[in-house]
């Protein structure tokens, strides 16, 4: 199986980077490279194989945890939008999405 | 008189202690060589008033009688781990500028334990690299042989250690990046099991594989900082584990069995040799370095076992499909809203996303962006990522099933010593191929070390691989720490950096 150039544009746009034409033809012979060598994972027998998604649930369950819904951090809008790229009154500005 | 350059972090704790120097006196030479040798490209971050204000606090706890291992001893951040002092930049230009209103864990517990920071170090953007070469800030050099690679992605941490920038530095290890780059350069560096250490703070990658360590020039110096570094903190990190951090330091005087004897203190110690990891696709040189290394360990009474890890060479894929999709999950937050990047110019806000990512973005990066984004997508969902995770789980239990017959496995970290910069720029596969030996312990979890070996093609260092059942950090340092008593190839320094 190989990937087109199609692919890569409806991938882009669920990624939501903007690929030049280059870039795509670039990105379009890395993927299939890379998909070569996963080529040989379908030949392996999973039959039954539960997905392991953390990895120390191979020698016992792990629990997830809840911790208490506390407040447990104190409100630091200044320092939490020092970084932000555009910010007025205490809020973050992005373009105009409803018309 | 040795500089204090030179000292280790054992060493300069017990002059620190002796009140024979400052901490003030330590960073200050510290960062004057950092400043000395800044061609290196390890440190993307230096702020000698933030660093001294550390250091100062420091020394007021020592002259007030407090003595704690790490207790004035400057160490530096890998600058995946955010920071409050310093910028954090994830290697990226997403970042660049980025201040983070808190500490990560990790680097809150080394101050609590009295470590001053130095700065923050290079690294491949997002830590997806394997020779520090994505780094939107340029690549690190390996101070053995400064046209080469010192690997990746704790590269820029590798280097500090090597070239005596810094006594001890953090690394992160999601596919091997702390094994390869200390294996690389000649320094001994630690992935403990996943969850020992908090990812509260680090910059995610791949959450299910992202794992904090430290790097330094012995498994002693490694053992002080992981007690420090690791421990519960069940509350900011749900994958934490609820154990606490052992005296790793305390334990490297243990016998590792009853059978133990002063001549021979790893009599007892079964080593599993994975035929895999010894094969055709290993360069002799590697090979024979680590062959030597084993030797030394049956000298000091440990029996060597040979073992199968037959799924290795399916590490590659299945952690190319899983950390890729984990990684286009993660990186999804970069939108150029509440920090990073943000385009100049958009159209509107779906421009604005797409051209602050592509701007922010380097060329790996946005790759296993896509390359999540596919696997994760409707219709290869199955095919692709549930298919890598169940493979996840055979190799898993291969491991479990390897440690019935033995203590730890060993053999080599990467296949071949550290690459011409550049050399593997233009076929990123290649880079991924030369994984295979660090993948499958990333995949399961398990904690895994580098400890230098020696010497293979070129003068290049080599690393010995060790992987311990999880949980077993105590042992592997012990068996590092042990080998260290009986070689000094962890003492050797590059000649221009002794």
């Amino acid at each position: 199986m190989s990937l087109t150039l199609q692919d890569i544009g409806r991938i882009a746009h669920l990624a939501r980077l903007e690929l030049d034409e280059a870039q795509a033809e670039r990105m379009l012979t890395r993927l299939n490279g890379f998909f070569d060598i996963v080529e040989q994972m379908k030949a392996v027998d999973t039959a039954g194989v539960e997905p392991l998604a953390h990895p120390t649930a191979v020698i016992g369950q792990v629990a997830l945890r809840l911790r208490d819904d506390i407040v447990s951090e104190p409100n630091r809008r200044e320092a939490n939008q020092q970084s932000a790229p555009a910010v007025e009154n205490g809020l973050f500005l992005v373009p105009k999405v409803i018309e | 008189m040795s500089e204090l350059y030179q000292l280790d972090v054992s060493a300069l704790a017990a002059k620190l202690a002796g009140r024979e120097v400052s901490s003030v006196e330590v960073t200050q030479a510290l960062l004057a060589r950092a400043r000395a040798h800044a061609d290196l490209g390890a440190y993307l971050a230096l702020d000698e008033e933030a660093s001294l204000a550390q250091a100062r606090a420091a020394d007021a706890r020592l002259a007030a009688g407090e003595r704690t291992p790490l207790l004035g001893v400057p160490v530096a951040h890998k600058d995946i781990f955010v920071t409050q002092d310093f910028p954090t930049t994830a290697g990226s230009r997403m970042l660049a500028g980025y201040r983070s209103p808190f500490d990560a864990t990790v680097v809150a517990n080394l101050a609590a334990a009295g470590a001053v920071t130095l700065g923050k170090l290079n690294c491949d953007e997002f830590a997806m690299g394997s020779g520090n070469d994505n780094s939107a800030y340029g690549p690190a050099h390996n101070p053995w042989d400064t046209s080469r690679v010192p690997g990746g992605s704790s590269g820029g941490s590798a280097v500090a250690v090597a070239a005596r920038l810094a006594p001890a530095v953090t690394g992160t290890d999601t596919g091997g990046s702390i094994r390869q780059p200390a294996s690389f350069t000649g320094i001994t560096g630690i992935k403990p099991t996943y969850g020992r250490c908090s990812r509260y703070g680090m910059v995610a990658y791949a959450s299910s594989l992202d794992q904090a360590g430290p790097m330094a020039r012995s498994a002693k110096d490694c053992a002080i900082l992981l007690s420090a570094m690791a421990g519960p903190d069940l509350d900011r990190d749900s994958t934490s584990l609820d154990r606490p951090a052992e005296d790793y330091a305390a334990a490297l005087g243990q016998p590792l069995s009853a059978d133990a004897t002063a001549a021979q203190p790893l009599k007892g110690l079964r080593i599993g040799l994975p035929t895999e990891f010894f094969g055709a696709g290993c360069s002799a040189d590697v090979l024979d370095t680590v062959r030597a290394a084993l030797a030394e360990y049956e000298k000091l009474g440990a029996t060597l076992v040979e073992i199968s890890l037959p799924r290795t060479e399916l590490s590659i894929p299945a952690y190319y499909i899983i950390a890729p999709a984990e990684a286009s999950s993660n990186l999804s937050r970069f939108d150029g809203v509440k920090f990073g990047h943000r385009a100049q110019d958009y159209a509107d806000l779906s421009d604005m996303y797409k051209k602050s990512r592509s701007e922010g973005f380097g060329e790996e990066v946005q790759r296993r962006i896509l390359t999540g984004a596919y696997v994760l997508s409707h219709g290869y969902y199955d095919a692709y990522y549930l298919k890598a995770q169940q493979i996840r789980r055979l190799i898993a239990q291969d491991f479990q099933s390897a440690f019935a017959q033995c203590d730890l496995i060993a053999g080599p970290v990467a296949p071949t010593v550290a690459w011409k910069i550049g050399a593997k720029s233009d076929d990123p596969v290649a880079a991924y191929l030369a994984d295979i030996y660090t993948l499958p312990a990333s995949l399961s979890g398990l904690p895994g070390m580098s400890v230098p070996a020696g010497f293979g093609a070129d003068g290049m260092p080599v690393g010995l691989q060790l992987i311990g059942n999880y949980f077993d950090e105590a042992r592997l340092l012990g068996a590092a720490h042990h080998f260290q008593c009986a070689t000094d190839w962890h003492t050797r320094a590059p000649k221009d950096y002794a």
